[in-house]
């Protein structure tokens, strides 16, 4: 079932920082991390209930890296989804990978 | 087709639905295909606040369920559709509607009914239960129409109740049947203090009343007639005298009940039947049911672990409460009746401030049992600690609820503030539940946001929020640590220094030479702030765009919906027509809400993220600058008209408010800054709520500094008087360069002032005396600053890799199509979600 859909160029993203993506009417948020990982995870707040997330600042809880939410600043774990306030709640995490400099996002993938 | 187990859970109240969630959250979701009953029309919603429906809140917030929750867990939920048996033999449930499921296991988690007294007349039009949202609306037609309401029952949910009903608007009674109130939870004492409070707050509470009958009213609709052959009118009955567990389908399908109902579970919280578990209101462990919700989620989690093969127990629960009935500080812990042979009892009561407190010790005096506090329940935190965790009581127990005679006044520092004073005003949180989650084990300023709510919503209280939590850590004796985050172990000020004596300039730097690991959004936006304070470069630079907040990211401001807000510089308030009409004709072309600020100047809200450039294109070539609304920056200087037009303007304040606004623009600082300049004494500025506040004098200009409006008022103190020019200039450049330098992140000057060893005073000495011989230095820094602006969004315009980020999508042009507004009062404002949800169905 994993499919790899080809997002954007390396370029188009921003560096410890995050852009969005529209893959398959998904609204996908792309992070790229400061040692040059990239991460997935659904663009969807569930606490905002607004798709925003991957204008949140990231960085790491404890070694897990993570995106703070623009609007309320709660954090999601950018390997899992899952809130860090709140384990019951998360958001869908995706596979992404870079190959040669293209960005490309699996929506069955699970994050690495 | 598949090998999945059928797991059907009947019942998706609170309890049920939490189960959900926990499960779906667990690794073991896929081994089951579950199936959910739900005899209400909508799924889960929040019965704790249900009050809150009268008070404004829709179905829609009250929900517990996340959008698409049942659909992206595959969980078929049957709405309206009521369980009315369970064949235990051939394991199916069978549903009102005629559905016939097989299930492996069986939750039932079908809470209670409210208990409606078997009154004769008590199911005449307008007797109501109170515990659905189908209730609630029940009431609201039946208020409509009603002048009286009354409550049966005064526990903590008819209390509850009647504040309901007096929303409404409704003379309100109270009909006890016992002689006290809540009598679960108070001694005679305590309910008779309370009963008197309920009354202050316009309530009549009658107790002692055995209802034997409800009949036709004469003024009203009905008439309740009591034992004692008195009666009260009403139009509108609630039920509110206790709770029923739902154990009915249970007990026809055989499985056991406890003699004073409940499903019976055993720690596992299974039933008599191995496949069968129950939870929440309906179970019953150890002969005991729970009315609260807290019990009910420790047996979901319970159950949710049991069913991944873990060994998890439900091991009861506490059942010590608090309410807070506006203005009435209730709270019981553990046993307040002293029902223990030999229990010792101290009771404090003070009839001119309405307290009562009660404790409840061990025989021989070392251990709490229980206590009752009403009208003053700031000792519930320590209490229930001594309680739960059975500490030694100190030698002379009753110095727990003797008031502590500290009259005089520690200034105002997070320390004097009473246990009563609202800290987060979002969700009502008083400093006491602050200091009972510390007390709780709560030690961090994030585990207290989750803990208590505070500083989730506006986020406006977050920095009292961070001086109670160290105040209250010092007291107990903890180190307060005050790292500003895990990845650094230094305060702001310590990294100020670090920045300014190593000439570090990027984050990268700073974390490779004196941090850990890769950051987060308070390090980053910290050392963020920091560098821009000192070093002014453009704040989206390659390498400091990872350190801005979102809003300095995208240079405005993030709004609930996910847009954002314009705000262009207007200095000192002053606008042109042309500005106006320019502003007018860009609003209108991108259908943005407009509205006068608080500030002085006209905010356009509304637009998506990538009109952004756009707008800010056309508003820049009609002469616009940014107004760094989004920066922890200045924001404006207000001005009154001044002696240009005012008949009593004794200088121009309009004049200086848009020089100093010219000058000081564009400064980071640790929170953001504002100024305003009033003309005469009259103060129509008020200036004297600001960080830097001026006002003219005859003799020149008075300087106020440290002022703030906001959650925390705070006048500002005179700093010095009939000042020229170009001293008011130089004293503000170091004053606030000073407050750059050394404050903590988030701190207005206002908490600044009040956190600083010897004040006015020592401020004083330092910017006016020079005591520190830095002064120079100060004014250097600042000038630096003032002669290194630039206008963020020319900068960005300018710069196609920058304007490139301000897409939605970075691989394509589309917009978010979820940013939909309704029109009010002749303008956009976002949709609220049900009418998203039915924008969206009509697009579709
Ligand atoms: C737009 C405006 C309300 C309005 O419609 O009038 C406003 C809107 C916001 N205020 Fe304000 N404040 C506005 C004037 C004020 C004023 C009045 C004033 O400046 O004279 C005050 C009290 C004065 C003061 O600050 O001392 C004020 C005290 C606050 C506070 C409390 C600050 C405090 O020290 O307690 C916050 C929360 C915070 O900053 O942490 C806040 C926070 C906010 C935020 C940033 C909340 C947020 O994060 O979304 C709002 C940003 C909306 C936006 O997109 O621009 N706003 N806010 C006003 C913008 C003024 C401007 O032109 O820039
Ligand atoms: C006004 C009010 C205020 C409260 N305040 C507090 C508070 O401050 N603190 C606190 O801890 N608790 C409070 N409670 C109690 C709290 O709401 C309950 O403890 C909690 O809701 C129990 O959850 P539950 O899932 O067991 O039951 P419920 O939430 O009642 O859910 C049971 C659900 O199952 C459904 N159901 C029943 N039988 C069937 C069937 N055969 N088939 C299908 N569906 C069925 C019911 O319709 C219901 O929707 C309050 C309750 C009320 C009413
Ligand atoms: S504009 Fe200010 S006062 Fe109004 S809701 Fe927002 S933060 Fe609160
Ligand atoms: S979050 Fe506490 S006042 Fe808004």
């Amino acid at each position: 079932m994993s499919k790899w859909v080809d997002v954007c160029s390396v370029d188009d993203l921003q560096q410890n920082s995050g852009v969005c993506a529209l893959v398959d009417a998904e609204q996908v948020a792309i992070f790229y991390m400061e040692d040059k990982s990239v991460y997935a995870i659904n663009n969807y707040d569930p606490f905002g209930k607004v798709h925003v997330l991957s204008r949140g600042m990231i960085g790491d809880i404890k070694g897990e890296p993570m995106v703070s939410s623009p609007l309320y600043k709660q954090h999601f774990s950018l390997k899992t989804g899952i809130c860090f306030e709140d384990e019951s709640v998360n958001v869908a995490s995706y596979g992404v990978r870079i190959a040669g400099d293209r960005v490309e996002v699996n929506l069955n993938g699970a994050a690495q | 087709m598949s090998n999945k187990q059928t797991l059907v859970v009947i019942g998706n109240g609170m309890v049920g639905q939490n189960f959900l969630v926990s499960l779906m959250a667990s690794d073991i979701e896929d081994n089951y295909d579950v199936v959910t009953f739900c005899e209400e029309a909508i799924p889960a919603y929040d019965r704790v606040h249900l009050s809150e429906y009268f008070a404004g809140k829709s179905a829609a917030e009250l929900s517990l369920v996340e959008e698409g929750f049942f659909e992206n867990n595959n969980i078929t939920i049957h709405l309206s559709d009521k369980a009315t048996m369970i064949d235990r033999e051939n394991k199916t449930v069978t549903s009102e509607k005629g559905k016939v499921i097989a299930y492996d296991k069986l939750v039932l988690a079908t809470g209670s009914n409210a208990f409606i007294p078997p009154i004769p007349g008590n199911d005449r039009e307008n007797c109501i239960a109170y515990r659905t949202i189908d209730d609630l609306d029940d009431m609201k037609e039946a208020a409509k129409i009603s002048k009286v309401g009354a409550v049966v029952g005064g526990g903590l949910l008819g209390l509850e109740a009647a504040k309901a009903l007096q929303d409404l608007d409704l003379i309100t009674h109270v009909v006890q049947f016992g002689p006290r109130l809540m009598s679960a939870q108070l001694d005679d004492g305590g309910a008779g203090l309370l009963k008197q409070k309920i009354e202050e707050l316009g309530v009549s509470v009658l107790v002692d009343k055995n209802t034997i009958k409800i009949v036709d009213g004469d003024e009203c609709k009905h008439k309740m007639m009591f034992s004692d052959g008195t009666e009260l009118e009403t139009d509108l009955i609630l039920y509110s005298a206790g709770i029923r567990p739902r154990d009915d389908l249970a007990a026809q399908s055989g499985l056991k009940i406890a003699n004073r109902g409940g499903v019976i579970i055993d720690d596992n919280c299974l039933t008599s039947d191995q496949d069968i578990y129950a939870i929440g209101e309906c179970a019953s462990w150890n002969d005991q049911t729970f009315g609260l919700v807290a019990p009910g989620y420790a047996m979901a989690r319970t159950v949710v672990n049991q069913l991944a093969g873990g060994d998890a127990f439900f091991t009861g629960a506490d059942m010590s409460t608090k309410l807070k009935l506006n203005g009435v500080d209730v709270a019981s812990i553990g046993d307040p009746h002293a029902s223990e042979p030999g229990s010792l009892v101290y009771t404090y009561q003070n009839g001119v401030e309405g307290i009562y407190k009660r404790l409840v010790v061990s025989k021989n005096n070392k251990l709490l049992l229980g206590a009752v506090l009403v009208g003053d329940a700031s000792g519930y935190p320590i209490l229930s600690q001594y309680y739960l965790n059975a500490i030694d009581l100190p030698s002379n127990p009753d110095s727990l609820i003797l008031p502590a005679r500290s009259d005089a006044s520690v200034g105002l520092g997070p320390d004097a503030l009473p246990a009563s004073a609202q800290v987060c005003s979002c969700f009502d949180v008083k400093k006491g539940d602050i200091c009972s989650a510390i007390e709780g084990g709560c030690t961090t300023l994030g585990g207290l946001k989750k803990e208590t709510q505070a500083g989730t919503g506006c986020g406006g209280c977050v920095a009292l929020l961070k001086s109670v939590l160290d105040c209250e850590l010092e007291k107990a004796g903890f180190e307060v640590n005050t790292d500003i985050c895990e990845h650094f172990a230094y305060t702001r000020q310590d990294l100020y220094n670090l920045i300014m004596v190593e000439e570090i300039k990027t984050f990268n730097e700073l974390l490779k030479k004196h941090g850990s690991g890769s950051g987060c959004e308070i390090c980053k936006q910290t050392v963020g702030n920091i560098l821009a304070s000192y070093w002014n470069e453009f704040v989206l630079k390659e390498e400091h765009v990872g350190l801005q907040d979102t809003n300095d990211t995208f240079l405005a401001n993030m709004q609930k919906d996910g847009t954002y807000s314009v705000v262009p510089r207007m200095t000192g308030g002053e606008v042109t027509p042309e500005g106006l009409i320019a502003i007018g004709q860009i609003a209108k072309k991108y259908g943005l809400y407009t509205k006068v600020t608080g500030g002085q100047r006209v905010d356009m809200f509304g637009a998506r993220v990538d009109q952004l450039p756009l707008i800010w294109q056309e508003l820049i070539d009609a002469g616009f600058e940014s107004g760094h609304a989004y920066g922890k920056s200045l924001r404006t200087v207000k001005s009154c008209v001044g002696s240009t037009w005012c008949r009593y303007g004794v200088d121009d304040s309009v004049g200086l408010a848009v020089e100093l606004e010219n000058r000081y623009k564009g400064l980071r600082s640790p929170h953001k800054i504002k100024f305003a300049v009033s003309g005469c004494t009259r103060e129509c500025a008020e200036a004297q709520s600001k960080d830097i506040g001026i006002i003219a004098v005859e003799g020149g200009w008075n300087l106020y500094v440290c002022g703030n409006g906001g959650m925390k008022p705070r006048h500002g103190d005179l700093f010095a008087t009939n000042l020229d020019k170009e001293t008011l200039i130089k004293y503000i450049d170091r004053v606030l360069t000073f407050y750059v330098q050394t404050a903590d992140r988030m701190q207005r000057t206002s908490v600044w002032m009040e956190n600083m060893e010897g004040g006015l005073d020592y401020l004083q000495s330092v910017i006016i005396d020079d005591k520190l011989n830095i002064c120079d230095k100060l004014e250097d820094q600042m000038q630096r600053v003032v002669d290194t602006y630039q206008c963020e969004w020319k900068t960005t315009i300018a710069d196609e890799s920058k304007v490139k980020r301000f897409r939605h999508f970075v691989n394509s042009d589309k917009h978010d199509e979820n940013i939909i507004f309704v029109e009010e009062r002749g303008q956009v404002r976002p949709a609220n979600i049900e009418e998203r949800e039915l924008a969206k169905a009509e697009m579709a």
